[in-house]
């Protein structure tokens, strides 16, 4: 398991290299180069020259690239342009949690939506919930989604009023309070990742269980810490309590947005998967001894059939970041494809290239944790993964 | 549309058939093979009812496509200067009826206050008429979809922008095509150490978020409707498609006539072109289809966020509404809001769909039998 953990991370350390380089020649393909943008042309030629100079740009492109890779590795991006005296860096690690607590949340509803559905689908194949369903989905998949997002805002934030139309806290509410929203914000994740922790630890000792009613009291015990356990954390800290409800009331309309567009994939996937297992011998053996259906359809062939839908998690991942760009951009949540598409807009180039470089790191940290993810679910990978 | 087995199959059944009548010229063998295959394909196809629908909409769209020179050349578009979905213009009038204050206004179509209508009829007063000209109008016998804020066709922008989505999702499609089928045959052909360096990159290009990365691209360069198609093309062929298709690729490596076409000295270039190419083509068309779905909505999303260098799109025509300020009264507006939105949403599914009615075909496990 630990040979696996580690072949697979020196894999993703060369794979972000790689991807590295490839935002430097992105870079290298702008006309000109990027000291056109802030040298001024009226400047005496040598003084131009020197500047290239002090910049590091008369070398070659391979000592170019070579200075690229240090300096990000040493955490140097660069200086923002547009504001100015202020590291790249600095400006990505704020806006970053924002990005990844959208991210989390919404894969993890879209997963935990579209593999229930696509499990019922593929149980009840051919009838009319099916093609609704299906085409329903497909629908929301395809969907022009700023489109999609306009009219979420418009239905329940302008219409019903139901939740603020965009950004990430109310700043009235927010001028005299004692914290920043960020240390809010943390304590939130903080909050939610104890809360998941505890319930994945329920899950994972109440199926090492052999009796089933101990299992049944462990499960209910252990999602029952599990919130209680955000229950007491907002307990103790109840100056806190309002502004963090104000960033909860923000975020529900982008994270359901997303999860809306981003279900039908792993609905469909879930059901492909799912009409594979049940030509499975082992499906027929489970209905010759009279295994209950329920019982059949849950634990003998959807438990099999998530295999490829977490492999498929890769091909998701991509779709599930670039909405969320979109979905950052729409709803004004301050995060990375806000702070990407602002910065692009602007021709701030080191924010531009530093910011996608992030998302870079979080689509290759993600696949790390789903490949870890699914050694945990697969023994066969686990042990012959070693290799 | 099938694999290597089934057409070896047909093939022998090809020439069993061929036996007892006279003998018959090679490229009329094939021609029947073809005919029977793109029959059997077309029954499993039509088996499925949501890839109807989706072959539907397409040939729908593919009608508003073709009857655009049309309607501008023969048909009641014909005025440019009014027609034109980039700078055409017409301002339509519009009756108001003055009332005396604002609440008054029982239906502000029709009715205006006298302190506004001050700013297009000088000197009226309550009872008068004033003749507005309107710049986003409602739609009517002129124009079947109104007109945008900048007072241009709807519904000639939105049979012009078909075109243009049709094109895109043709160049990235074929674009995808061509990259696909020539990194997977030759990953798996060669194997070694291009076959890595090339999964490798793969790997990195599926990993990739398309937006993020085309939205810095357009920051650094300009990007118009045929270079978008190509990116589109390159990033999406070389990814999970390259993968799929050098697996493929792989299982073809390994029969009988490969080897047969290398003891005939064919060059390595001559098997992979002649040889393993033909027989990965089939199944690299439906990641065609699913490429045209990426390509329609992202060119909309790039346009709806004003970075692309195009002259009129789907994502053109909502980026404008957006910019001139009419998203925020809703549905008030519909026809700046609506025509687009559905058409971007209604192609890609219609392509998403027959995408999914053609992978069934071609993999015989998705089947219902």
């Amino acid at each position: 398991m630990l040979k696996f953990v580690s072949r697979r991370l020196v894999q993703m350390v060369g794979l972000f290299f790689l991807f590295l380089t490839l935002v430097f020649f992105l870079l290298q393909a702008q006309p000109g180069d990027i000291s056109n943008l802030f040298i001024d042309p009226n400047l005496p030629r040598e003084v131009q020259e020197q500047l290239r100079e002090r910049l590091g740009l008369d070398g070659s492109v391979w000592s170019q690239w070579a200075t690229y890779l240090t300096n990000f590795v040493r955490g140097n991006l660069g200086v923002s342009f547009s504001q100015y005296p202020r590291p790249v860096l600095d400006i990505i690690l704020e806006a970053l949690p924002r990005t990844m607590f959208l991210f989390t949340l919404a894969t993890l509803c879209s997963y935990i939506v579209g593999f229930s559905l696509g499990k019922h689908l593929a149980w009840r194949r051919g009838g009319f919930s099916e093609y609704s369903v299906t085409i329903g989905g497909v629908l929301l998949y395809t969907v022009f989604y700023p489109w999609f997002a306009v009219i979420v805002i418009l239905t329940f934030g302008s219409r019903l009023g139901w939740f603020p139309i965009n950004g990430f806290l109310t700043p009235e509410f927010w001028r005299n309070a004692p914290y920043s929203g960020n240390q809010v914000f943390t304590q939130m994740i903080l909050s939610l990742f104890i809360a998941g922790a505890i319930a994945a630890f329920t899950a994972w000792w109440a199926r090492r269980q052999k009796d089933r009613r101990r299992a049944r009291l462990i499960r209910v015990t252990g999602y029952g810490a599990s919130l209680g356990s955000i229950v007491v954390f907002w307990a103790l800290r109840g100056d806190m309590r309002p502004y963090a409800l104000d960033i909860a009331h923000h975020s529900v309309l982008p994270v359901m947005t997303l999860t809306l567009v981003a279900f039908a994939g792993v609905m469909l996937l879930t059901r492909g998967s799912m009409l594979e297992t049940l030509r499975e011998d082992y499906i027929l053996t489970a209905r010759a001894k009279g295994v209950p259906e329920r019982v059949i359809r849950d634990r003998h062939a959807a438990r099999n059939a998530l295999l490829p839908v977490v492999t498929s998690f890769v091909l998701g991942l991509a779709f599930i970041i670039g909405g969320g760009v979109v979905t950052e951009t729409v709803f004004s949540w301050p995060g990375m494809g806000l702070l990407l598409l602002g910065s692009t807009v602007i021709e701030d180039v080191p924010l531009a290239t530093g910011a996608l470089a992030f998302i870079g790191i979080l689509a290759l940290v993600a696949h790390l944790v789903v490949d870890i993810l699914y050694a945990v679910l697969d023994p066969r990978i686990r042990i012959a993964g070693g290799r | 549309m099938v694999t290597q087995d089934h057409q070896m199959v047909e093939l022998e059944e090809g020439l069993v058939l061929e036996e007892g009548k006279l003998p018959k010229s090679l490229w009329r063998v094939r021609l029947t093979l073809a005919r029977k295959v793109l029959r059997k394909n077309w029954r499993l196809f039509s088996e499925n009812k949501i890839g109807l629908f989706g072959l539907g909409v397409i040939l729908l769209f593919a009608l508003i496509a073709l009857s655009y020179p049309l309607m501008r050349s023969i048909g009641p578009w014909q005025n440019d200067t009014v027609y034109d979905p980039i700078t055409g213009y017409e301002a339509v009038l519009e009756d108001f009826e003055i009332v005396l204050t604002e609440a008054d206004v029982v239906d502000p179509t029709t009715q205006m206050d006298a302190n506004t209508a001050q700013l297009f009829c000088f000197g009226v007063a309550a009872g008068d008429i004033c003749t507005v000209p309107r710049q986003p109008a409602r739609p009517g016998p002129d124009h079947w979809l109104g007109t945008d804020p900048l007072g241009r066709d709807i519904a000639s922008q939105l049979a012009y922008s078909t075109r243009a989505a049709f094109l895109l999702g043709l160049i990235a499609a074929l674009v995808t095509v061509i990259v696909a089928t020539i990194i997977g045959s030759v990953a798996a052909f060669y194997g070694g150490w291009i076959d890595n360096v090339l999964m490798r990159l793969a790997d990195l290009v599926l990993l990739l978020p398309l937006i993020p990365v085309l939205i810095v691209m357009s920051g650094l360069l300009t990007i118009t409707l045929p270079l978008l198609g190509v990116l589109i093309g390159i990033l999406s062929g070389f990814g999970g498609t390259a993968i799929v298709l050098k697996s493929q690729a792989l299982s073809i490596k390994v029969k009988p006539f490969i080897d047969a076409a290398r003891v005939a000295g064919g060059s390595n270039r001559h098997v992979i072109f002649a040889h393993i190419i033909p027989n990965v083509l089939p199944l690299s068309f439906l990641f065609m289809v699913f490429t045209v779905t990426e390509a329609i909505t992202l060119e909309a999303t790039l346009s709806f966020f004003g970075l692309l260098n195009v002259p009129m799109s789907w994502g053109i025509m909502l980026n404008i509404a957006q910019t001139e300020g009419y998203l925020r009264f809703g549905l008030e507006y519909w026809w700046l809001l609506v025509p687009s939105g559905l058409a971007v949403t209604l192609l890609a599914a219609g392509f998403f769909f027959v995408g999914r009615a053609m992978d069934e075909v071609v993999n015989p496990r998705l089947r219902a039998r």
